[in-house]
């Protein structure tokens, strides 16, 4: 009796609730665009008619899956994604029958390497950090992988100071960690002829690539960049890998290393010169535009002035903002809904 | 086994003709010398026991303290005593009196007038932008019901307590310090002048923070509150409670009282045993499978988070229920049998009543371990940022220790306190819930 009745009350339950429209918009994607997803949708919420939207933070990777499976009440209606969407992705999604997709850049999110200003600027290309942080490097014939035997950045290169290697950076936890790995790390790793030799394999490869060295030269530091920032005046010697934010806001003691060429000033992030930058994005379901109801007013909220502008709120929590001109030719695009074509 | 082998020796040896029938001597210092190693033996097993149980509270009082030093201070919040000109033309320009007016004022705006007032000396728009974070942005939201409630409000000059924004909270509790340099805190030395100026003139004050507890989630540190995730974990057990409650008693009645002594019996209580250890990641992708890629079910809803968590407490459920039905004495349904009760009688009349409290207690531990799950909730979109109070279970909700974990992964200083204070309330619920099952277990226990 107990059973049944509580049976029956569960259909009844599901039923009702399958039965219902959704009236709120659903977000999956990036961990690294989720601290601004989630502001522009609690203004978003605070600010119009519409119930917030809910954000769930999957990874640019998994929130793509979700995003291209399909078109529907149950779908996801905006993917947040910290790199752009591959073009395996969008035939994913077209043969899903999502045609049309609109693509919103929301800025950048740049990751410097800094010292201490009692200390010269380091001029490193991306081969030389990575010899300086990789846990195998190849060895002086260039023949085999060994671990890594540099301990003064004047080893690696003549050049370079002679002072002894310190890097403090975050841990593999922290997003800061995968970016400069796949910025950094995996772009300079195929350089090396032993690196290369082994791409086949790819379990070796992987490793060689991201392997972070653990003797004490590379020292995890907290997922705070705060603490990174404060350990680097302490010690003068040492270079700091954390988000462009925490640079510019603590220009007066430290100064950022100049990569491949180019220092990491706000322009040269903002045109992607500057080489361990990425853009970050969303990615909108045109065929839920009118369906869902809120869809075009939080894409609004989102690339507002006062949410993604210079002085908006997005830019203090840590966005750097793209330069002015593109905003608005990004504002245009994603107002028009034109879809994303690779 | 020596000592017993020689003790025996020593007692009897019947054949020997020295001495046939020697009792033991009991003095004897080879006797007094086993009788102490047998205390001894018993003395440090007794320690042993003791000592595993101090390490266990230590543990616990470790755990215990460090939670809740650092969280009660979320219970208290810096409120900032401001004098509010609930200015006419801002709010009601035409005096209508009505609602959907008022509901549209510009509040913020208000508030930073009046702060602007109160700071006269604060020009230049950096400064200004650094002088509006004392006030929470929440704090419009707040003025605006107050006036909704009560328009007589519009046109008077009233002093009123504003909740402060999260960095000058943490100032105020300590957590940032003031006389440190400038660029290793969050906070302007101009900043934290000011705020040193309300402290002097007395306008600021810790007053315990409601908010914390009506409110759901949000990304100001100030305004998050539990409230949201605890209605969710409320309408999530509801649903478990609901299917494996019922479910479950009647597969552990089935199992124990009518199912045939067979292999595939067999079989089913080793598959019951195995599933209690499944890991529970496990039902999350099974739930996500078939509730929401099979039954289109809605994702992050309570409904599909309770079916899931559902499954996983099943198990623990049939295996409580079993036991305590088993524990039953068989007399009791032999007597009921013998008085020409029908089988479902005997079960529905006396066993199932006798095994009651044991049932439920075995309901709310595995209640208790759905309401501290997450893992399978991940798969089901439940790991969610999500600001409405869920109003049913097909609305997006999310639960008390998926709370706790995007707290504790926010960067805003304020969300540490406000994690372990999470903690402590999830805690609270466990509490309540294990003595709420030792006082069923109490009040319908029978002995025989």
């Amino acid at each position: 009796m107990k059973k049944t009745l509580a049976v029956a009350a569960l259909l009844s339950v599901a039923v009702v609730g399958a039965a219902q429209a959704r009236d709120q918009i659903r977000i999956v994607g990036s961990s690294t665009v989720f601290p601004f997803s989630t502001a522009v949708a609690e203004e978003f919420g605070k600010t119009t008619s519409f119930k917030t939207p809910v954000i769930e933070s999957t990874g640019s990777g998994g929130g793509i899956k979700l995003f291209c499976a399909g078109v529907g009440e149950n779908q996801p209606d905006i993917t947040n994604a910290s790199r752009r969407i591959k073009k395996s992705e969008v035939e994913t999604c077209a043969k899903n029958g999502i045609a049309e997709v609109t693509e919103v850049k929301i800025g950048f999110d740049g990751i410097v390497l800094a010292n201490s200003k009692s200390t010269d600027t380091f001029k490193l290309t991306k081969e030389q950090i990575f010899l300086a942080v990789a846990k195998t490097v190849p060895s002086q014939d260039g023949k085999s992988l060994i671990d890594n035997p540099y301990k003064k950045w004047s080893e690696i290169d003549a050049s370079l100071p002679d002072i002894a290697i310190e890097v403090l950076g975050p841990p593999p936890t922290s997003g800061t960690r995968d970016a400069f790995v796949e910025l950094v790390m995996e772009e300079a790793c195929d350089s090396f002829d032993a690196i290369k030799a082994i791409k086949d394999n790819k379990d070796q490869h992987g490793a060689a690539c991201k392997g972070v060295r653990e003797d004490g030269a590379f020292i995890e530091a907290g997922e705070n960049d705060n603490l990174i920032v404060q350990k680097l005046e302490a010690n003068p010697a040492a270079l700091g890998i954390f988000g462009f934010s925490f640079l510019d806001q603590n220009g007066d003691k430290l100064h950022g290393s100049i990569i491949d060429g180019v220092a990491p000033t706000f322009e040269a992030i903002a045109d992607a010169s500057y080489p361990v930058s990425r853009s970050m994005y969303f990615y909108v379901k045109n065929a839920h535009v009118g369906t869902i109801p809120g869809i075009m007013e939080y894409v609004s909220e989102f690339t507002s002035e006062k949410a993604w502008g210079d002085e908006g709120y997005l830019a203090d929590r840590g966005l750097i903002p793209m330069p002015t001109a593109e905003r608005e030719a990004v504002r245009n695009a994603a107002m028009n809904m034109s879809p994303l074509s690779m | 086994m020596t000592d017993m082998a020689s003790l025996m020796e020593d007692r009897a040896k019947p054949g020997t003709p020295k001495d046939p029938r020697k009792p033991v001597n009991w003095d004897s210092p080879d006797i007094a010398r086993r009788i102490k190693k047998r205390y001894g033996a018993d003395r440090r097993f007794k320690m042993y026991g003791l000592v595993a149980i101090l390490m266990a509270l230590a543990a616990l009082l470790t755990l215990g303290t460090s939670i809740v030093s650092k969280g009660y201070t979320a219970f208290f919040h810096t409120y900032v005593e401001l004098e509010i000109f609930f200015d006419p033309a801002e709010i009601d320009p035409d005096r209508t009196n009505d609602p959907a007016v008022i509901g549209r004022a510009n509040f913020d705006g208000l508030i930073k007038q009046n702060l602007r007032n109160h700071f006269p000396d604060v020009t230049g728009r950096s400064e200004l932008r650094q002088l509006y974070d004392v006030i929470s942005g929440g704090a419009s939201y707040d003025l605006r019901t107050r006036v909704m409630e009560n328009p007589s409000l519009i046109g008077e000059t009233r002093k009123v307590w504003l909740i402060s924004g999260d960095d000058f909270d943490m100032l105020n509790k300590g957590f940032i310090d003031a006389g440190g340099e400038e660029a290793s805190r969050r906070l302007s030395d101009a900043q934290v002048g000011w705020f040193q100026r309300l402290v002097a003139d007395g306008a600021v004050e810790k007053q315990f923070h409601k908010r914390f507890f009506t409110g759901g989630d949000s990304r100001e540190p100030e305004l998050a509150g539990i409230w949201g995730a605890a209605v969710g974990s409320f309408y999530t057990l509801i649903i478990t409670l609901l299917l494996s409650f019922p479910i479950g008693v009647a597969a552990a009645v089935y199992l124990e009282e009518f199912a045939p002594r067979n292999r595939f019996t067999y079989l089913v209580e080793v598959n019951i045993n195995n599933l209690a250890a499944v890991p529970s990641i496990v039902f999350g992708l099974l739930g996500l499978e078939v509730y929401l890629n099979l039954m289109h079910l809605p994702r992050s809803a309570p409904l599909v988070g309770g079916l899931t968590l559902a499954l996983m407490t099943l198990p623990t459920i049939i295996i409580a229920s079993r036991a305590a039905i088993k524990a039953v004495p068989p007399s009791i349904r032999q007597a009921a049998l013998g008085l020409g009760a029908s089988k479902v009688q005997t079960v529905t009349h006396h066993v199932l009543p006798l095994a009651m409290p044991g049932i439920l207690t075995g309901t709310i531990i595995g209640m208790a371990q759905a309401l501290g799950e997450t893992a399978p909730l991940l798969m089901i979109g439940m790991v969610a940022f999500i600001v409405d109070v869920p109003g049913g279970v097909t609305d997006p909700a999310t639960v008390l220790p998926v709370q706790i974990y995007l707290w504790a992964d926010s960067p805003e200083r304020a969300f540490v306190e406000k994690t372990s204070a999470a903690i402590m309330v999830l805690l609270g619920f466990l509490i309540l819930m294990n003595g709420f099952a030792v006082y069923l277990r109490k009040k319908f226990e029978r002995k025989w």
